[in-house]
């Protein structure tokens, strides 16, 4: 998104449109790479031992992976004669905005970077952090409220899966502490 | 008879005081969940999962059985006072439902919504005491030729009948087919598609599928284009219906199950079709063609009364055939496999205090959903008023717990999110998510089946189509695939005459 001010000439601007309007093409080639790998992994496969009656580990993955390969070019010959998928709606939806990359970029942050610290922190700080980060990736700056609301979500889910439905989430340092 | 006796044994089962307490917490929390703006029955079930890893698989499965039918009723709710319907099943509650609530009715149009859902889960639940022990022993000589031609006409139906384009229904299919072949082949121990990894080769849980598709698919593609300003719910009172409001449902309720039931034991999609038949057949059938689409009850109770009954229907070929034929049921099944206990037409011999004790649980949830629901209304309406980024970091928050819960492992969250971001691209453009949990779920079973039918007859693939089941289930397998044809033909010469 920064870069396009750095690139005025009007060619690869129309160039940019038209693979904005043709995006979905990244899902047919999405959909090429998904069916290579199956299509190798399948034709790598050692199976002279293991062969067990005519169909083997092999033929069904041959043929997911040839399926993915058709699907994609009649997606893409779909997408180029104008077909287009439609965009799931919802309560909380609003299509008529374009993506807000940075929300889904700092959510998906937010949320690898708690996984990561649920071993050494221990769920309950790691799950504050991720209900705190969240809602703040989400739009939210209440800095008196939430990270007391995140705490509480954190330490009741916590006690409750842990102690009452007998669902083990390591309690790291703090709850030795407490 | 034999039913009956089973069914006075499974009540014995769901009315112990523990196997109840399960019941009401899974009414209200599905109830609670279901209202959430955002969150539909599969999501609010896949997030619930958790929850009952700790319990015996009984009280478990009578507690989903509370969630589904909450989170349903909870997500028509939101539908009538919002007007912006997350689910499909929901969108007809709110054609007539809303302009109810708009003009002063709100309170009549939830409580036809929810004695219409008692209605319809009650006799429901009635027709699957009646339909489900003859379906299992009528099942139970079938074989995996037979099997397999189920399977795949459950993939060509969620393909074909859902959604406005095949193709890219097929893509679901086929990205859910490749999850769900990661991991050591079932019959021979072959390693597929996990490049070395110790942890791919388990292969990926469904739960984890479940979670990172419904719920973390959902809130990133829901924060990628989060409303500015949330719509305002309408506020309501008690619900209540006056004599008159009476007279004009009861026939809606009552007509309700009978479109409903039959289209949840089929693959097209649960309650998305018959709650549509169900509004046109109220409206056709309605003495007040003046008041629809501004607010008619018919409008409401019918529909909800079927999207209730379809809900039942879908746990026949759901617990007899171990067919799911929406995502709930496909979560459900997910829930089923954690326990080791595979759906099917030998459950109901094999596991009779389980399958009678969670349809007793049905009746029992129904009444608690009334019980509760009814005086709950206002409550349920003030959830409305969430907060978005609590909500949707809330959302995020427990589907990490579910994920982890699996197995206590960072690397699941990791696949969490990956799968995650498949599902929100996957909303993106349109590729419909149901076909692809099918997949994941129905596919590594299909495989089998297929490969044990293959191996009886020794490689032929006439082996597929020796008895006379597979058979008719391919015949309809083709007419599904050709009914768009058939349809162009029919329409071009209806033009030329």
């Amino acid at each position: 998104m920064t870069t396009s001010t750095t690139d005025p000439s009007p060619a690869p601007a129309g160039r940019r449109s038209w693979l904005r309007d043709h995006s979905e093409l990244g899902v047919c080639v999405m959909l090429l790479v998904l069916g290579a790998l199956v299509l190798t992994d399948a034709l790598t496969m050692d199976v002279d031992l293991t062969q067990r009656g005519p169909v083997g580990p092999r033929t069904v993955p041959l043929v997911v992976g040839a399926g993915l390969l058709v699907v994609a070019v009649l997606l893409a010959v779909d997408v180029m004669r104008g077909g287009r998928g439609e965009a799931e709606t919802g309560e909380d939806v609003d299509l008529s905005e374009p993506a807000d990359w940075r929300t889904v970029l700092l959510l998906t942050g937010v949320f690898l970077g708690s996984a990561v610290l649920i071993e050494p922190l221990g769920f309950p700080v790691a799950g504050a952090l991720l209900f705190w980060g969240a809602a703040f990736a989400l739009g939210s700056r209440r800095f008196d409220r939430d990270p007391l609301i995140a705490a509480t979500v954190s330490l009741v889910a916590h006690t409750v899966f842990d102690n009452l439905l007998g669902v083990p989430l390591p309690g790291g340092p703090l709850m030795g502490v407490l | 008879m034999n039913a009956l006796t089973s069914l006075l044994d499974g009540f014995g089962t769901a009315l112990t005081p523990v196997n109840l307490l399960w019941a009401a917490i899974g009414v209200l929390l599905g109830t609670a969940i279901g209202v959430l703006p955002g969150i539909g029955p599969a999501m609010a079930v896949a997030l619930l999962l958790p929850v009952t890893y700790g319990l015996e698989p009984i009280g478990a499965f009578i507690m989903f059985a509370g969630i589904y039918y909450g989170a349903m009723f909870g997500g028509s709710t939101t539908s009538i006072l919002l007007n912006t319907p997350g689910e499909s099943a929901a969108v007809v509650a709110a054609m007539e439902g809303n302009p109810m609530a708009k003009s002063g009715r709100g309170a009549q149009a939830l409580a036809a919504a929810a004695i219409g859902h008692f209605t319809g889960g009650m006799v429901g639940t009635v027709l699957l005491v009646a339909l489900a022990p003859a379906v299992a022993s009528l099942a139970v000589d079938i074989g995996a030729p037979d099997y397999f031609a189920i399977m795949v006409l459950a993939f060509i139906a969620v393909t074909s009948v859902l959604g406005s384009s095949r193709i890219r229904g097929l893509a679901s299919l086929l990205i859910g087919l490749t999850i769900g072949l990661v991991g050591l082949d079932r019959m021979t121990g072959q390693q597929r598609l996990t490049f070395g990894s110790l942890q791919l080769a388990d292969g990926i849980d469904v739960v984890i599928v479940a979670v990172g598709l419904f719920a973390i698919g959902e809130a990133l593609w829901v924060a990628a284009h989060l409303r500015r300003r949330p719509p305002e719910p309408i506020p309501v009172g008690l619900p209540w219906l006056s004599r008159g409001d009476v007279r004009r449902t009861w026939k809606s309720w009552a007509r309700g199950p009978f479109i409903g039931f039959p289209f949840g034991a089929i693959p097209a999609g649960g309650a998305e079709i018959p709650t549509f038949l169900s509004y046109v057949t109220e409206k056709r059938l309605s003495k007040h063609q003046d008041e629809w689409g501004k607010g008619a009850i018919e409008g409401v109770a019918g529909p909800e009364s079927a999207a209730s009954a379809s809900a039942a229907g879908t746990l026949v070929s759901m617990l007899t055939l171990g067919l799911p034929t929406t995502a709930v049921a496909a979560v459900m099944l997910a829930a089923f496999q954690q326990y080791g206990i595979q759906p099917g037409p030998l459950l109901f011999e094999r596991e009779p205090d389980l399958v009678w004790g969670l349809i007793a649980s049905l009746f029992v949830g129904m009444v608690l959903l009334l019980a509760l629901n009814l005086p709950l209304a206002p409550v349920w309406a003030k959830l409305l008023h969430i907060p978005r980024p609590y909500l949707y970091a809330g959302i995020l928050f427990f589907a990490a717990i579910g994920a982890y819960a699996v197995g206590g492992e960072v690397v699941d969250l990791v696949i969490l999110l990956i799968i995650g971001l498949i599902g929100f691209g996957m909303r993106r453009y349109g590729l419909p998510v149901l076909p692809a949990i099918i997949a994941v779920i129905l596919g590594p079973a299909a495989e089998q089946q297929l490969r044990r039918a293959l191996q009886i007859s020794d490689g032929s693939v006439s082996g597929l189509v020796d008895t006379p089941f597979s058979v008719t289930v391919y015949a309809i397998i083709v007419l599904l695939l050709a009914w768009p044809l058939l349809k162009k033909g029919v329409a071009r010469r209806r033009t030329e005459h």
